[in-house]
């Protein structure tokens, strides 16, 4: 088969990824009906909430807003054979920052106010990826490590700052203070302005990858770094600027959450954000328009989480394990062999410190 | 470690054991075995990476498999009202976990990072989802008064009545180095994971000795989800291996994947949140609870910092083995 021929008959990018979770949603029905649960009442309550009315589908899109934004966080860093599990510190770094602009400057006109707490968001949250960049480029440690331990170092971090400096005065939660009306992220045709913002930073990265030397390095080194060194392109470099670029998205995605949904920093309402762009990620294959539909999916299955425990009974966690389950058979290549001639595995991994 | 840092080391810990133990001696060994308790999920599940890395698979589905052992021997335990029952339930589980690893980093040659973290998020997701409140385990497992070392002035309370999975852990550590280092079984895993294509030629199954290896770390690491429920505390919460799995890591590594050196790292992580600890409830210093939190993951960031690039994993550590085509 020649290459031409071969590319036309491939659809495996989106057939795998909608096989996989057609199988996970089948293992899902078989847990949820040992617990003696009708699983395709289950699953229709899940899907009629999520996608089956029009004020279902505009929360659903408001879900799938940060979902998008850590989605693209995690897949430009994968482009570059990083993997950025970082992404949740990111944006509750970038989700606090936000706040604090948000609600620090008074009597700015809103467009104005906005932006600039965007742009406070998508700086705090590349600076929290800075250190992993940093780290990875010039010592060699894997950026595994330190983006999961930085995540927990912005948890506790962004928890001391809301019970102390920023908290909200005379109030007994720890939060802080709520945004002014001029930050506040206004909705477009009855769905969040973050929505149009997560489409429209999407199709820019799409872009960039395909078309710019910038996106042709990250491509290259991802692919293999040894290639790129010896094509002059700097590894150092391309590493700090994949990384810096999946902090900003994901300081945008927890900036969003804050101006446009919350309206203030809680500790814990972005839990699981920036984690469930790792299952977007891969599931929309690392592409940056592919990461759009798997958010939608993901985040109408989190929009209706608890309506399915009210209408059916299953705990909401139903969703995070059948997202786990999804992971699984996406990337396992198992369900790949039957659409490929097997293809060369191209491992990430090489060891701790290179 | 270098020779020079390990002296500076015991400099500091002799140091600071006698400003303590100056002030107060009980306060000092509760310390020392306080050390002892923080530091032994962390060894143990350091083991679990120098088992697998030394035959060239990383594991960074760790934190998974103790999350998820934890969970099924808690659970176990209170369901079948018998502690070391759901041990044993533990240990199993993470062997299972330690069988998926291998059969998607050795089967199917999928990239191993992916891989871990399918283990992590596959685990997250099941303890979350069939947690349940209001169970609780008849009792933790008894600590063991030993005999003989127990009546030893200062080392007696530091070394004596810890639990069974802890004496069980040490001896493992000590009997994982002699075995990696002094037994054919050791030899072979470490040529697989230095270069497997030579182990194969010379007539070791690498497929077979990474599936051992793997599985036997995954139930290591079962032990270590096991000691955190059932020994450490008695009780589950979601998500409450609080990325110990992830140090454990960093562990192994400043302990240049070695079971002894694995085992002073974790000793010294140990120690370090021993005596934050005590400083805090003396009020010595005053620090916001938050930033005690942070200790270990700081601490886990700064180790990595130094000690990469000094040290040199297992040279096959993360490819998949394929034998050549004739």
């Amino acid at each position: 088969m020649d290459a031409k021929q071969s590319r036309k008959l491939d659809f495996s990018p989106i057939l795998v990824p909608l096989l996989s979770i057609v199988v996970a949603l089948a293992f899902g029905g078989i847990l949820i009906f040992i617990q003696g649960i009708n699983p395709l009442l289950a699953y229709r309550v899940l899907f009629t909430t999520a996608f089956g009315s029009f004020d279902g589908i505009a929360i659903t899109l408001a879900k799938a807003t940060p979902l998008i934004l850590s989605g693209l966080a995690v897949a430009i860093c994968l482009r570059a054979g990083l993997f950025n599990i970082g992404a949740q510190g990111q944006l509750i770094s970038g989700a606090l920052a936000s706040a604090w602009a948000g609600y620090t400057f008074v009597g700015l006109p809103a467009l104005v106010h906005i932006p600039l707490a965007l742009i406070f968001g998508a700086f705090f949250g590349a600076l929290v990826a800075l250190v992993a960049a940093v780290l990875k480029a010039y010592r060699g440690v894997h950026e595994v490590i330190t983006t999961i331990m930085l995540n927990s170092i912005v948890i506790a971090l962004s928890d001391y700052l809301t019970s102390n400096p920023f908290k909200e005065p005379d109030q007994p939660l720890t939060r802080t203070p709520k945004i002014q009306d001029s930050a506040q992220m206004p909705d477009l045709l009855g769905l969040p302005l973050g929505f149009f913002l997560a489409i429209g930073l999407s199709i820019i990265l799409w872009w960039i990858m395909r078309n710019t030397t910038t996106g042709f390095s990250i491509e290259t080194i991802g692919r293999n770094k040894n290639a790129g060194w010896y094509a002059g392109i700097s590894v150092k470099k391309t590493i700090m600027l994949s990384m810096l670029i999946g902090g900003a998205v994901a300081g945008v995605a927890g900036a969003v959450e804050t101006l446009s949904i919350i309206g203030r920093f809680e500790p814990a309402f972005n839990a699981g954000l920036g984690f469930d762009g790792i299952t977007v990620a891969l599931l929309g294959r690392a592409n940056p328009l592919g990461v759009i539909p798997a958010a939608i999916l993901i985040g109408g299955m989190r929009a209706s989480g608890s309506t399915v425990q009210f209408e059916a009974g299953v705990a909401p966690e139903l969703v995070d394990l059948l997202l786990a389950m999804i992971l699984f058979f996406v990337t396992a290549p198992l369900l790949a062999r039957f659409f490929k001639n097997r293809k060369e595995n191209v491992a990430m991994t090489s060891g701790w410190s290179n | 470690m270098k020779l020079r840092t390990s002296h500076y080391l015991i400099f500091a810990f002799l140091a600071a054991f006698t400003y303590f133990y100056s002030k107060d001696g009980l306060v000092a060994t509760s310390v020392l075995y306080t050390a002892i308790q923080f530091a032994l999920p962390l060894a143990l599940a350091a083991m679990v990476g120098v088992m697998c890395e030394r035959t060239g698979v990383v594991n960074i589905g760790i934190e998974g498999t103790m999350l998820i052992s934890a969970f099924t021997a808690f659970f176990a335990g209170a369901i079948l009202k018998n502690t070391v029952q759901g041990m044993l339930v533990g240990v199993f589980t993470g062997a299972m976990m330690g069988l998926l690893l291998a059969l998607m980093a050795v089967n199917w040659k999928m990239d191993q990072i992916i891989a871990g973290v399918i283990l992590n998020i596959l685990a997250a997701g099941i303890t979350s989802f069939y947690y349940r409140q209001n169970y609780s385990i008849p009792s933790t497992l008894d600590p063991i008064d030993l005999p003989v070392v127990g009546a030893w002035p200062i080392l007696g309370p530091v070394l004596s009545f810890h639990g069974p999975i802890t004496y069980f852990g040490i001896f493992f550590i000590l009997g994982l180095w002699f075995a990696l280092y002094k037994t054919s079984w050791g030899l072979r895993s470490r040529a697989v994971g230095e270069h497997p294509s030579s182990a194969d030629t010379a007539g070791v199954s690498v497929t077979r000795l990474r599936y051992l290896n793997v599985t036997v770390a995954g139930a290591v690491g079962g032990l270590a989800g096991s000691y955190l429920a059932l020994e450490a505390v008695g009780i589950f919460e979601r998500g409450f291996t609080a990325g110990k799995g992830f140090t454990a890591l960093a562990i192994m590594i400043f302990g240049r994947w070695n079971p002894l050196g694995a085992l002073a790292a974790a000793l010294f992580f140990g120690l370090t949140q021993a005596v934050t600890n005590q400083l805090m409830i003396d009020e010595v210093v005053e620090i916001p609870p938050q930033f005690i939190n942070m200790l270990p993951y700081i601490l886990t960031i700064v180790v990595l910092a130094i000690s990469a690039g000094k040290v040199r994993p297992p040279a096959a550590e993360g490819i998949p083995y394929e034998k050549e085509k004739s």
